[in-house]
């Protein structure tokens, strides 16, 4: 039987453990970017100047961020699902090793934890990308596609956590990897400004974050600002660092579940 | 022998399993047959476990030959894992979903389609009795009620062979008893049952055939009957005499008992006649603190094998 169909197994089980939590994810999603496009967007926006030129074109500060913490929230929803569950998957409820007994494989398990939290980071997203377009920042059609643009983002987060999440004997490391990770992604990977005012050292560090590519991703995207070159670079750039992640993981996995 | 005697639904030969430097299964071989109840004893870090991991195919064997269902675990893991229902040491029930969801999900982990899984884990839990928690949360449930719900999902693929690894470790007496009552019907409807104890009683309870395990290695085999008449007498004396234990029991039994085995807190003799024994100490003027009779059990069988007792 493919993959697919085998990963489509755990899938279910992740879905009946988020009936318990959806009510608080839904009031969540809706209302964080309402609190980031308020304060971000239009707040500080206000004192931002006006003509914010990308790609020849001038935008509203709001137009430019907004697209930025899409791709943000699909890193940080991201990053949480895959430390605290993968590591509870192992160790503290033990759902891989149910999951292991019956005829599933360790890469369909991680398969289908990593298409749960793919499912959850579209949803997420597209209820952000329609509170965008409420807040008049959706500026071309193509902005649907920021929606799978963020879930490549997710993804390219969820699987090197996951790995970690495997790896790792206790929770302790995931505080550290929020602080000193994913904190400096949110605020220096061209998110609230353009990575070239970094010194030219963190300059390089940037470009070489996923959150970077998927934020001028997602950019291009609502913007209509598509330069296909650089679209398809980006694409590219996070899809390698998936599969690269996610050959780490089934590593991971296996190390800590086949033993 | 019959048809069904000789068909081997595990087969090991020289199995071995290594962890680095440490050996935790020592070349060993051993036999499955439809139908039976067979049991690995032993104290724990036997190897129990690693031999029911190999076996359950979530653990690479090192060396010897490993056939489950004539087939090879390491290559045909899914296949084999879709006929075993697993009884893991730990509990890796979801805490919490109900007690239904967690049999559903667990079938859905099969593939079995819902519509059909609903019926089934009414079945399931009428026969473990939980069918009135069916609704609840699994977590207030009792350790029991648990181990149960535990064993109801493994059944949730009807299993040629049950995999029970320390089925009741950590219950309570009564709940100890349900679990067997469970296990010895599901026996009689025909499942294979591999378990693993450290518990003599158990294996006594449940097991038509065992081995005794020690650092890795099996050191026998047999019914538990047969391992009692092999390696133990019919009857065993068991004396305590508190702080002043006698430096010589030899002179004191004078020869007319099997085997003498002091522990720290009592020593055994191991007689035919335990009656006549005990009465031939108390003629002599032997006054232990006390003195208890009984039947040899295979706890004697595993301290005259290991030469330790099984509970540490």
């Amino acid at each position: 039987m493919s993959t697919v169909a085998l990963a489509l197994r755990p899938l279910e089980f992740f879905f009946a453990q988020y009936r318990r939590v959806w009510r608080g994810t839904v009031i969540s999603s809706v209302v964080t970017p309402v609190v980031y496009l308020l304060a971000l967007g239009v707040g500080l926006g206000k004192f931002v100047r006006q003509d914010l030129v990308y790609n020849g074109e001038s935008f509203d500060y709001l137009d430019v961020v907004a697209p930025a913490l899409l791709a943000a929230t699909a890193m940080q929803v991201a990053s949480f699902e895959a430390s605290w569950p993968v590591l509870s998957a192992i160790k503290w409820s033990r759902q891989y090793h149910a999951m292991l007994a019956a005829p599933l494989r360790v890469k369909d398990l991680l398969v289908g934890h990593q298409a749960f939290i793919a499912l959850r980071i579209l949803s997420t997203v597209t209820v952000y990308l329609a509170v965008i377009a409420a807040f008049g920042a959706v500026k071309s059609p193509l902005a649907i596609l920021a929606i799978p643009a963020a879930g490549l983002v997710g993804v390219a987060f969820a699987a090197p956590i996951a790995a970690w999440g495997a790896y790792t004997e206790s929770d302790a490391s995931f505080v550290a990897i929020f602080r000193f990770l994913i904190l400096p992604m949110f605020l220096f990977s061209g998110t609230f400004f353009p990575v070239s005012q970094l010194p030219a050292p963190f300059e390089a560090v940037a470009y070489a974050t996923p959150l970077w590519h998927g934020v001028d991703l997602c950019r291009q995207l609502t913007l209509g600002e598509v330069v296909v070159p650089s679209a398809i670079a980006h694409v590219v750039f996070l899809a390698a660092w998936i599969v690269a992640s996610l050959t780490l993981a089934v590593i991971s996995y296996r190390r800590k579940l086949v033993l | 022998m019959g048809e069904h005697d000789g068909q081997s639904l595990i087969q090991a030969r020289g199995l071995v399993k290594r962890f680095g430097e440490l050996t935790a299964v020592d070349a060993i071989d051993f036999d499955l047959r439809r139908g039976e109840a067979f049991g690995f004893l032993g104290p724990n870090g036997a190897g129990k476990t690693s031999t029911m991991r190999m076996i359950g195919c979530v653990s690479p064997i090192t060396d010897g030959t490993l056939r489950v269902f004539g087939l090879d675990p390491m290559r045909d893991g899914v296949k084999i894992r879709s006929r075993l229902g697993v009884v893991p040491q730990l509990d890796t029930l979801d805490m919490e979903l109900t007690v239904r969801e967690n049999i559903v999900i667990y079938g859905r982990y099969f593939g079995i389609p819902r519509s059909e899984l609903g019926k089934r884990a009414d079945e399931l839990l009428e026969f473990v009795q939980l069918d009135e928690r069916a609704n609840d949360r699994v977590e207030p449930l009792s350790g029991g009620m648990k181990r149960r719900l535990t064993i109801a999902r493994s059944l949730v693929n009807d299993p040629e062979v049950m995999l029970l690894d320390e089925p009741t470790t950590g219950l309570d007496p009564q709940a100890r008893h349900v679990v067997w009552d469970r296990l010895y019907r599901l026996k009689q409807s025909g499942v294979t049952l591999l378990l693993t104890t450290h518990y003599m009683d158990e294996a006594e309870q449940l097991c038509d055939r065992l081995v005794v395990m020690d650092k890795g290695k099996i050191v026998a085999e047999g019914s538990p009957l047969e391992l009692i008449d092999r390696y133990s007498t019919r009857e065993v004396v068991e004396l305590r005499f508190g702080e002043s234990r006698p430096d010589d029991l030899n002179y004191w039994t004078d020869g007319k008992v099997a085997r003498i085995e002091a522990l720290p807190d009592r020593v055994l003799l191991y007689t035919d006649d335990g009656d006549a024994a005990a009465h031939m100490l108390h003629e002599r003027g032997l006054a232990p603190e006390s003195v208890l009779v009984r039947r040899s059990t295979l706890e004697d069988v595993f301290l005259h094998l290991t030469g330790r007792s099984l509970i540490e």
